[in-house]
């Protein structure tokens, strides 16, 4: 008895539902012809549907509700009033209310407790005002000033284009259509899959025989095989007018709120899509049109200045191109601003304004999708509050989808979006490892490496142990499938196939055992038990019958180790912004022993200066120089990297220093050879152990080693430290999880003199804090596994560390901000690799920490 | 619709019914015969890399992607002699369907509800989580499986 209740009203909200998104519609057309009886009618018809099935299912309030707006209605049709702005918004407030308490009974089984009684007064005021007095009446709640446009005292309303026989053409769809489980669809497409295996099976046994008849029976199967799976796969296909249909609401919403007069035109309405990417596109194309609405088209005064018509247009465009389907949103607005989205976003510090001056004006438009971006000079509340854009690129993305946009100053904006037809059929690359085949989906490869002969060994190198392959001038971490899934390594064949594979933003190679061919496959799920796999992100049945399993690209490269960890796709953006950072450092090059190609960046290094050989003197031990009048110490690189090697036998005469120096500290570094000063892309960097490098990276088409200044410097002074009379002693401990960031931070604190301890993590930055307690803490704002709010939160439970100040370091200049603002006392934040920034802070919260009058013993406590 | 999602739920215990009955070792169990969706042969299986070592691998039943468990390792008894094939025995769980890799199929056993007894408490704690009932028959004695836990590899428990 309670199911069959339960199946009633499911019923009334399916079907209310889509009455609900057709008033919608009919509402907006209504306000383009407020004349037309049928369109009227038809509304009428479908208010007075739900406040009839309403009663009959005693949902009291939705009952009132749908009949004051009935009776209003009523009135309407029958001639006795006109149709004006404000009853069109009380009518689609209406809809919004009777939604609310639909979507009240669908979770909770009652109409919840809002009786939307100011609306049902309202609704009744309304019915009984007398014809023309309900602008009056009715402007006191809408928020907007309808007189907004001063040069147009009656307000005009966007306009919605639709050619008409479409109009019908979708009502006798209606008629014809029946509604069907999207369950009984999938199991329908299943039972398909399965039955066009059979049908290859019952095909290669045919070509084994001579049967005429047979031969007859199967050729016929394969044809009916074909068709039928071609029409269920159509079942699943729905035209994009399913999302398209609220459109019409968002822009005539958006235009009231504004102030702004826009006509929507639609064309490709019926362009079908799967039913998965439908609903997947639903949100980022509601957020492209309000960003349309609200940033691309002007005001209707600015729009008469600029020589255009009042009314503003904007395009939904939908076309099946090349086995995918393009969507256009175009406006024919300001067009986006070059100039002030480069400004913008050197401001947001996502460019350096020499980066800024080589972008093209078409990657700069492509700015605005980036995450923390927003060009609206105020913030309104429908958009500009700087989140929107990324998160429609990133979902776009998500489903495989590619986000461009078009821009004619002046002329107005194109947002283009290519989506994939379907999520459930997707090509992939079959491949073979260990003797298993696998699945990769098309999308994350870029392309085919095949390594043959002797060369291949060449090819593939190793940097401490870690494989990489020059790819066209830079480094592509490596990694070998079969030791990923710990399947055995087959023989060595002749020839290396490799496979370059992007997760997110970046690329690595992943050594097969065997490259097969491209294929349509149909993804599954897989159970339960498999779930926490992340190397793979699902299973497909091949054409022999046998489950394959689809590898996930960003779970091989994590697993692997050849991605860090998992980040959210922004994060990743901000991080690569930082590598940039590092990226366009410029470098000085230099040989020294065995190392033929070491660099450091040029900022840190003070003079190269030339030193005769018969110039370089012993004081206590060490080589010395004299050296505008002071004595400077020297230390030859090659004894420190290669220990064992004899300081003298420095080849180069005159012996080739560089000289670093803080304040009135110097020291002089010989190398071999002064090479080069590079600013060039650093694509990759790889983590060395050896003491006194950081790592490596890839400058000038070669792999170079980034020297650890920290630990040379160490060696060459012992005291060296320990000048800078204000931050001598103060003890800082960095807590950041890449080792290169860290040795890049140590060095910029040790330069300026202070005393530095690491950590790689929250555990290890506790044990450190345990031994002894340090005067700041600089944490990196990603630290794993929480972030450093982790750290700081443990700190602030410690009496005894509770006063210690913690400089931040973020990815990206957004990070910062948004910290800036959270920021308790004695912590700051700072972007990771801005070194002046960085030491600004830290020497702000060691003089806050002197002067607020922190325990002496924290300060004073050297060994 | 409502027998369905009855057998679908918690296992109420049971103290007599249907069994679909299969070896394991020596050992002779039963699963309430409602959660048995079919019984195949082996069936070509596609490895799983990395996955618990229970699961044996996928198989392609009509469409639909199952994975299966083997009972010899699930239970913790020592592998199947060469050559001897498995049989699947598909069974629905609220996951969808899993198929269980036994020795052999028996009959269906309608057992009597006097028969019953609770396991012996002193049974391996892997094992007497998968076991809910034990049935003494004539000639030897039925373990009933808890399905859902069979299925259930919470990585501790996989092992």
């Amino acid at each position: 008895m309670q199911d069959q209740d339960h199946d009633v009203i499911r019923e009334f909200l399916v079907e209310s539902h889509e009455n609900l998104s057709r008033l919608d519609q009919e509402l907006v057309e209504l306000e383009q012809r407020p004349k037309d009886a049928v369109l009227l009618a038809s509304i009428f018809r479908t208010i007075h549907t739900i406040k009839g099935t309403c009663g009959f299912l005693a949902f009291s309030t939705l009952e009132a509700i749908t009949h004051q707006a009935e009776s209003l209605l009523s009135q309407l049709r029958d001639g006795q009033r006109e149709l004006n702005p404000s009853l069109v918004t009380l009518i689609l407030d209406t809809v919004d209310a009777t939604r609310k308490v639909l979507a009240s009974i669908e979770t909770t089984g009652e109409e919840g407790p809002d009786h939307f009684e100011e609306l049902t007064e309202r609704l009744r005021a309304a019915a009984q005002a007398p014809a023309g007095n309900e602008s009056q009446m009715a402007s006191g709640r809408l928020h907007v000033p309808v007189e907004a446009p001063s040069n147009n005292a009656r307000f005009e309303h966007p306009e919605v284009t639709k050619p008409e026989e479409e109009a019908a053409k979708s009502s006798a769809i209606a008629d014809a259509n029946i509604r069907v489980g999207v369950g009984l669809l999938d199991k329908l497409m299943d039972l398909v899959g399965e039955l066009v295996l059979t049908r290859n099976q019952i095909l290669q046994f045919n070509n084994e025989r001579e049967d005429a008849a047979l031969n007859a029976t199967s050729q016929r199967l394969n044809l009916i095989t074909t068709e039928l799976q071609e029409g269920v796969m159509k079942t699943r296909m729905q035209p994009i007018g399913m999302v398209w249909n609220k459109l019409p609401r968002v822009v005539r919403d958006m235009s009231v709120a504004l102030g702004k007069q826009i006509r929507l035109e639609m064309d490709g309405a019926g362009t079908e899509l799967d039913r998965t990417i439908i609903e997947a596109i639903k949100d980022p194309l509601v957020h492209l049109v309000r960003n349309a609405c609200d940033h691309g088209i002007e005001p209707p005064d600015a729009r008469v200045r600029a020589g255009k018509p009042a009314q503003g247009r904007l395009t939904l465009r939908a076309y099946h191109e090349g086995g995918q389907v393009n969507i256009e949103i175009g406006d024919d607005g300001a067009g986006v601003d070059v100039t002030r989205v480069k400004q913008k976003a050197i401001e947001k510090g996502l460019l350096r304004p020499e980066q800024a001056g080589k972008l093209s004006d078409r990657e700069a438009v492509n700015l605005i999708f980036q995450a923390g971006f927003s060009t609206a000079q105020t913030v309104t509340n429908v958009s500009g509050r700087g989140v929107g854009l990324d998160v429609v690129k990133s979902h776009i993305e998500k489903i495989g989808g590619v986000v461009d946009v078009f821009s004619r100053p002046g002329e107005g904006s194109t947002v283009k979006l290519k989506i994939p037809l379907t999520l459930a059929i997707i090509p992939g690359l079959v491949i073979t490892s260990g003797g298993e085949r696998f699945v990769i989906p098309q999308v994350s490869l870029l392309e085919l490496i095949r390594l043959e002969g002797d060369t291949r060994e060449k090819h593939i190198e190793h940097v401490h142990g870690t494989p990489v392959y020059r790819r066209r001038g830079s480094l592509l971490p490596i990694a070998y499938l079969n030791e990923v899934l710990g399947l055995s390594s087959s023989e060595r064949a002749e020839a290396v196939s490799m496979v370059v594979l992007q997760a997110e933003d970046r690329q690595f190679g992943l050594v097969v055992d065997g490259i097969n061919d491209t294929q349509e496959i149909v993804v599954k799920p897989l159970g339960k038990q498999l779930k926490g796999l992340t190397v793979y992100a699902g299973a497909t049945i091949m054409g022999d019958g046998r489950v394959a399993l689809i590898l996930d690209v960003l779970g091989i490269g994590q697993r692997s180790g050849v991605l860090a960890e998992s980040r959210e796709p922004a994060r990743a953006a901000a991080e690569q912004k930082a590598q940039s950072e590092i990226e366009q450092q410029r470098l000085l090059l230099f040989r020294a022993g065995s190392f033929d190609r070491l660099a450091v960046p040029l900022s840190l290094v003070a003079r190269l200066e030339e030193f005769p050989r018969p110039a370089i003197e012993y004081a206590g031990g060490c080589q010395v120089v004299q050296y505008r009048n002071r004595i400077l110490p020297l230390v030859s690189l090659r004894a420190v990297l290669e220990s064992g090697a004899p300081d003298q036998d420095c080849p180069s005469d005159p012996a080739q220093v560089i000289v670093f120096n803080d304040g009135d500290r110097s020291v002089g570094v010989m190398v071999d050879q002064i090479l080069d000063v590079a600013e060039e892309a650093v694509t990759v960097r790889q983590k060395t152990g050896r003491k006194g490098l950081l790592g490596s990276a890839v400058v000038g088409k070669r792999v170079t080693d980034f020297l650890d200044l920290n630990h040379v410097l160490c060696v060459a002074a012992e005291n060296w430290f320990q000048g800078d009379a204000s931050n001598a002693g103060k003890s800082i401990l960095i807590v950041e999880a890449s080792a290169f960031l860290r040795g890049l931070i140590r060095t910029n604190l040790d330069m300026a003199g202070y005393r530095v301890r690491e950590a790689a993590n929250l555990d290890e930055a506790i044990r450190v804090l345990e031994q002894q307690p340090v005067d700041i803490v600089v944490a990196a704002l990603d630290l794993p596994p929480n972030g450093s709010s982790a750290l700081s939160a443990a700190m602030r439970r410690r009496p005894e560390w509770c006063k210690i100040p913690i400089l931040e370091l973020a990815g990206s200049a957004g990070q910062v901000r948004t910290r800036a603002s959270q920021s308790a006392d004695f912590q700051e934040c700072q972007m990771k690799l801005d070194r002046e920034a960085m030491l600004e802070s830290v020497a702000r919260l060691a003089s806050a920490l002197t002067s607020a009058g922190a325990p002496p013993a924290l300060v004073g406590e050297e060994k | 619709m409502a027998t369905k999602t009855a057998a679908m739920r918690p296992e109420p215990v049971q103290t007599c019914g249907q069994f679909a009955t299969f070896f394991v070792a020596d050992l002779f169990f039963g699963v309430d015969v409602l959660r048995v969706q079919e019984v195949l042969r082996f069936q070509q299986m596609t490895r799983v890399p990395q996955a618990p070592e229970v699961i044996e691998g996928l198989i392609n039943l009509r469409g639909q992607i199952v994975t299966a468990i083997d009972m010899r390792r699930r239970l913790g008894l020592p592998p199947r002699a060469g050559g001897q094939t498995p049989m699947n025995m598909v069974v629905r769980t609220e996951d969808g369907a899993v198929s269980l890799l036994v020795d052999e199929i028996g009959d269906v056993l309608d057992v009597d509800a006097a028969t019953h007894e609770q396991p012996p408490e002193n049974l391996d704690r892997g094992a007497r989580e998968l076991i809910r009932d034990v049935y003494k028959l004539k000639d030897r004695l039925l373990l009933i499986l808890d399905a859902e836990r069979t299925v259930d590899l919470v990585p501790e428990r996989a092992a």
